[in-house]
């Protein structure tokens, strides 16, 4: 398939939202909010919940799902607070000792006056530095649109995954053809060349798992999702936390790492 | 009145440039004289290089390349550079970056978007990263973070501070995810330096923003920054498309972000390795006291 027609399949408005991923993948989910600094980012939701019988804690992109919903989650695009929210949990679910599954859907981190003022890239550098050491395991799921920093801020895993239609990229197709090219009629060709499909991100080693969907029904994507999720932080949970950091760090510190470059004068 | 007579007689003789370039053509040679982008004064190109390339005349910052400034920074023979040769494949077969990549190159005289290597500065060790701008604007691929990343490790190894002159337009598009990872890996080399307790000092040039923002621009233990540096998560122009308004005068500005708390301070470029070496003394005694025990 073209790589631009997942771009629409990964934005289309009839697709799940995060929050209709935690009501069918976890149980008795109960939300907490706030940063504990300035405020409540609502394109973020974060909270406990049961994934089976092993309490979780679960970090989703909420894009909203009517147009009141979208405007109230500013379109799941999170401003500093909502990075800083997402830190909060994270280092919660250390201290308790659960697992972190983030769901991966928007467009990019807020474009704007206040997300700016308050620091929209050191909360996004803070997390991708605070969780490379987190002691418990962490998989990211991209279950939309990946958008850039935005999206890697809630990235850095020992696992991530993407389902079949999202996209996951260093910029929108929209962006990347008016920025090189100038030209906004080529953003099919830039979905292209951007490699941003879960079938080209699997072969760049980008991603470790492609969970297959079929994008009129989700229940299938629900299950995989549940079982998987449960069968790999059994596993994670057996391995010590200085070898799941280690880990972590070799996973990341794998792309375009000396092999990869060229040494024209040796 | 020594300031009075040094003020005045380059002025006259711009003055007399300024009158040759409106009668005929053979205008002022380029390699002699640069208008400030500031003041739209004409200044002389050897004053800007006796003078950190600050305006003399309003103390305009112009950009500056990788080479003077680490010049400027290290004491004299004592930087060496390296992973020299590192260059950066087109691994995702990008239309038209092939040649970006040669021109850029050209262009810069240099074979990527940063220069790293271990130097001197007043007699402090130091690990030290500087970015290139007129390399595809310090943007960041592979190699970039690649380098920053090997950098962080080697100064982890040899338990040295680093200190890092950034300048960035961010990510690298023309490799895709491949460019948005290095973000996660050069921020996976800071956590480490900084878990092993050692000192990174970044000093942010204009401009610094995206990815390299967003990544070990921010994750300093001391950030500085250059007089009215631009320092940005998602650039003025992004924004004013996205909220289709003005932006307020002096917005993500050093000065700006110094305000709202995101930086230590601004230092002029004039008095950087003055600073950075007095910070560096002030963490060079190990922890826990000298080796008698006490501070």
């Amino acid at each position: 398939m073209e790589a631009y027609k997942r771009v629409a399949l990964a934005r289309k408005k009839t697709r799940p939202t995060g929050q209709d991923f935690i009501d069918n993948i976890f149980t008795d989910f109960i939300e907490l909010h706030g940063d504990r600094c300035f405020g409540d980012d609502p394109a973020i939701i974060a909270g406990l919940g049961y994934l089976l019988d092993m309490p979780v804690t679960i970090i989703a992109q909420e894009r909203g799902n009517n147009t009141k919903s979208r405007v109230r989650r500013n379109f799941g695009s999170p401003h500093p607070e909502g990075y800083r929210k997402a830190l909060r949990q994270m280092h919660l679910a250390e201290k308790f000792n659960r697992p972190i599954v983030c769901l991966i859907d928007t467009s990019g981190a807020f474009c704007g006056i206040g997300a700016e003022e308050r620091g929209q890239g050191h909360a996004i550098a803070t997390n991708l530095m605070e969780m490379m050491s987190l002691k418990v395991p962490v998989i990211s799921v991209v279950i939309g649109e990946g958008g850039s920093g935005g999206a890697l801020a809630l990235g850095v895993a020992d696992e991530v995954w993407m389902l079949e239609n999202a996209i996951y990229s260093v910029i929108s197709p929209e962006g990347c053809a008016s920025i090189l090219w100038k030209d906004p009629s080529k953003t099919k060709e830039a979905a292209n060349c951007l490699k941003l499909t879960a079938q080209d991100l699997l072969e760049l080693e980008v991603i470790d798992k492609i969970i297959s969907e079929n994008h009129r029904d989700f229940k299938n994507v629900f299950q995989e999702l549940k079982l998987s999720l449960y069968k790999s932080f059994r596993k994670k949970q057996l391995v010590a936390p200085e070898v799941l950091t280690q880990n972590r760090y070799n996973r990341f510190r794998k792309y375009g790492a000396l092999e990869n470059t060229n040494h024209p004068e040796n | 009145m020594i300031s009075k007579g040094l003020f005045k007689k380059p002025k006259n003789e711009l003055e007399g440039h300024l009158r040759a370039k409106r009668t005929s053509d053979p205008a002022i040679p380029t390699e002699l004289c640069r208008s400030c982008p500031a003041c739209k004064q004409l200044i002389f190109t050897s004053d800007l290089d006796n003078h950190f390339q600050i305006c003399p005349k309003c103390g305009h910052h112009f950009r500056m390349n990788a080479r003077q400034r680490i010049n400027m920074i290290t004491d004299p023979d004592s930087f060496c550079e390296h992973h020299p040769d590192l260059s950066s494949i087109n691994r995702l077969d990008f239309p038209d970056y092939d040649e970006k990549l040669t021109q850029a190159s050209l262009f810069s005289h240099e074979t990527e978007g940063v220069i790293t290597g271990t130097g001197m500065i007043n007699g402090h060790q130091v690990a030290l990263f500087v970015m290139e701008v007129n390399f595809m604007m310090g943007s960041m691929g592979q190699v970039v973070g690649e380098k920053i990343t090997l950098l962080f490790e080697y100064a982890t190894a040899h338990h040295l501070p680093v200190v890092g002159f950034t300048v960035s337009g961010g990510a690298r598009m023309q490799e895709g995810m491949l460019a948005l990872l290095q973000m996660a890996k050069t921020s996976g080399g800071v956590k480490r330096h900084c878990d092993a307790g050692l000192l990174y000092i970044a000093v942010l040039t204009d401009p610094t923003t995206g990815g390299v923002t967003a990544s070990f621009a921010m994750e300093a233990d001391i950030i500085m920054a250059e007089p009215e540096a631009l320092i940005a998560f998602a650039g003025p122009r992004v924004i004013e498309q996205t909220i289709r308004q003005r932006l307020p005068k002096g917005f993500q500005k050093a000065e700006f972000l110094l305000e709202k708390g995101f930086i230590d301070g601004i230092v002029p470029r004039n008095l950087q390795k003055e600073t950075l070496s007095r910070l560096l003394a002030l963490h060079s005694i190990p922890k826990g006291g000298d080796e008698h025990g006490s501070l």
